[in-house]
């Protein structure tokens, strides 16, 4: 893999919702081959960040770049794990039938699973350790279990890049490591995974890098450069109220968050 | 009368039931096939807003042909029904207002327009515009052959696309966003999904009425749910439930003329509903079973415990000998369940009747000893750890002592570092 090319280059990306600007100005460059946090507190823009580097939401202005590319051309190379509680459990299919799901790509709409793809649900499954549940109805499952099919199904996508929206909420101290068992050797098989998180606890232990989100980027770098005082009381300890002013200013009068001309 | 009728009908001489028959399989499976797709998205109120939404189009569509051409009427009623959608979606992102209000607005709009219509060309109208009144209620007689070729026609579109795109209709229904991220052409596939939904209904409303007509979207589907979790055999109980009260309704109304079969339709679908919410295996009986079950342990189960209670387990040899008074005594028992209590445990040989009283047996004694364990093993653990008070853990224990596996008893004994019956009883 090429070492130089960054594995997601985010350029000035400002998302609103509603005229709000939810992110804004956002610019990061994230590395291959490493595991990486993207942390703030609630309402910080986390999610919109990860949904709008996999194009799920159009940014008012700025790009994102996958492996020096745009998303379409690399799209097979990234897998997306949603938040658990974004989708409804009481789905009828089973634990094969979702981690089938990650085998679908815009080149087979209209195949159906062959016996690679099979294998290949099979090994994901096993490697969460869900292989006695394979046949089980999804709404059977605990919150943890549910969580581990979703990371599957996005290891049955076999993409150089993952994006996981809080991987560890919900799910207990066991499944917990596990994952980060596995994470970590996804990273020593050379890819690039990128977690939302919001337990400071743990960001130290898990991550090679960080992303301080509050609307605004606060901090980015290795776990000790993210960590201070300084950048943790800014994100987190009402230091931004003026920033959040000047955001409810721009919703309540309509106003555009950059000038025109000024795009990028 | 009835059997003569249901023998007119079912030996299919007269053709036109035969008509109605294959019109109703027809559109009853389209129904039901997108139904399902529509359920599983959680947009059926949608199909509801379409049904209304198609009588204005079917009077434009009437209008512009001049006469009750079907091709027409169906085109018109596909086009009003895609604009109450684009409607309902402009009114959600455009305006404070939320999806069910929307929903509703559009609905009654659309209804309202229709009817206008409706009147304008009953009053006005010069050319034939009989049974156009049908499109309200539905009259399943109506359905001619050139109907039943149209409706098969659509039929196998439906069918075809929902074969062809079915990997792609599962992960967007189940997981829009993750089905985007794979580069699945999330609304394009929406789009048709909804046109099909549309065209559907269309073809449905002349039988069943745009009133009415909403149920084959939501109802199948629903009920269906309810008997299993394979989304493929929820398809095709959705279909059979579907066609089997068509054509129970077409039947109803074509031995009562002049009745509409629309609401019989909807009359006999809604009471396979009601059957499934009751029978179905996460259904009311099954809960009753389960709770009566409950109970009557519990019940024998707190008899064996106050025999023991009563006369203790001191000499192994002997098995206690008690009468329902003594019980009665020590526990508020209600006698007539303690009657039945007695009847099961006897019917179990926990308890042998003897003349004028009872008495336990060897099994009996072992069955209220381990009840007593089981109890007590739970008051320790809860004592161990958690933070209880001690006049608490007794009723604390009430209740569990009768759920507690053997599995669960070895692990307690483990973790309590217990063998035997524990001494105290708090």
């Amino acid at each position: 893999m090429k070492q130089d090319i960054h594995s997601i280059e985010v350029h000035n990306l400002t998302v609103s919702y509603d005229g709000k600007p939810v992110l804004w100005d956002i610019d990061f460059n994230l590395d291959s081959g490493k595991i990486i946090g993207i942390i703030g507190p609630n309402g910080s823009g986390k999610t919109t960040s990860l949904k709008a580097i996999m194009g799920l939401l159009k940014p008012s202005s700025g790009f994102v770049k996958i492996f020096g590319k745009s998303l379409n051309e690399v799209r097979e190379r990234v897998a997306y794990v949603p938040q658990r509680e974004s989708v409804d459990w009481d789905f009828p299919a089973s634990v094969l039938d979702v981690v089938l799901m990650g085998r679908s790509k815009s080149q087979n709409l209209f195949r159906r699973a062959n016996k690679t793809d099979m294998d290949i649900a099979l090994q994901s499954i096993e490697k969460v350790g869900l292989t006695e549940f394979k046949n089980r109805q999804i709404s059977q499952l605990s919150g943890g279990q549910q969580q581990r099919v979703f990371i599957a199904r996005a290891l049955a996508q076999q993409a150089d890049l993952y994006l996981m929206d809080e991987p560890f909420v919900g799910v207990d101290a066991a499944t917990e490591s596990a994952i980060l068992e596995l994470l970590r050797e996804m990273k020593s098989n050379g890819k690039t995974v990128l977690i939302i998180h919001h337990d400071l606890q743990t960001v130290s232990d898990y991550f090679d890098y960080l992303v301080l989100l509050n609307t605004r980027l606060i901090a980015k770098g290795t776990p000790p450069e993210v960590l201070t005082r300084e950048n943790l009381s800014n994100a987190y300890g009402g230091q931004l109220t003026l920033l959040s002013k000047i955001v409810d200013l721009i919703k309540q009068n309509e106003f555009p968050v950059r000038e025109k001309g000024f795009d990028l | 009368m009835i059997w003569q009728s249901a023998i007119d009908f079912f030996s299919f001489k007269d053709p036109n039931v035969v008509y109605v028959v294959a019109g109703i399989i027809f559109i009853n499976s389209s129904a039901a096939l997108v139904g399902t797709f529509a359920y599983l998205r959680k947009r059926s109120l949608l199909a509801d807003a379409v049904s209304h939404a198609l009588l204005p189009g079917i009077c434009l569509g009437f209008l512009f042909a001049g006469e009750k051409n079907m091709p027409a009427l169906i085109t018109g009623a596909f086009i009003t029904g895609w604009i109450s959608i684009f409607l309902i979606d402009l009114i959600v992102r455009k305006s404070r207002i939320k999806q069910d209000a929307a929903i509703g607005i559009v609905i009654s709009f659309f209804f309202a327009v229709g009817i206008v219509l409706l009147t304008y060309i009953q009053k006005n109208g010069n050319g034939n515009h009989a049974g156009l009144d049908h499109f309200l209620f539905g009259q399943a007689a109506a359905i001619s052959k050139n109907d039943v070729i149209l409706f098969a026609l659509v039929f196998f579109i439906i069918l075809f696309a929902v074969v062809l795109l079915f990997k792609n209709l599962v992960i967007l229904s189940f997981n829009p966003d993750f089905a985007q991220s794979v580069g699945i052409p999330v609304r394009f596939i929406e789009f048709f999904l909804t046109s099909l939904t549309v065209l559907a209904i269309a073809i449905g409303i002349q039988a069943l009425g745009v009133v009415l007509i909403s149920a084959l979207i939501i109802t199948p589907a629903a009920t269906a749910r309810m008997w299993t979790h394979h989304l493929k055999k929820m398809i095709f109980i959705a279909i059979v439930i579907s066609i089997f009260s068509g054509i129970a309704g077409s039947f109803v109304s074509y031995t009562r003329a002049q009745m509409p079969t629309g609401p019989w339709v909807v009359v006999i679908l809604s009471l396979i509903t009601f059957v499934s919410v009751v029978m179905a295996p996460k259904g009311l009986l099954r809960k009753f079973f389960i709770r009566k079950k409950n109970e009557n342990k519990i019940n024998d189960e707190n008899i064996l415990k106050t025999i023991f209670e009563l006369k203790g387990f001191s000499e192994p040899e002997k098995n206690p000998i008690f009468s329902t008074l003594e019980l009665t005594e020590k526990r508020m028992f209600d006698t007539k369940k303690l009657d039945a209590g007695l009847k099961r445990l006897i019917r179990r040989n926990f308890i042998q009747h003897k003349e004028d009283h009872f008495q336990l047996t060897t099994a009996g004694k072992k069955e209220a000893a381990r009840i007593i364990k089981l109890h007590r093993l739970w008051e320790q653990y809860l004592l161990k750890r958690t933070r209880i008070d001690a006049d608490h853990v007794h009723s604390g224990a009430e209740a569990i002592e009768h759920i507690i596996t053997p599995e669960i008893e070895k692990e307690l004994e483990r973790e309590l570092g217990i063998e035997g019956i524990p001494e105290e009883d708090y």
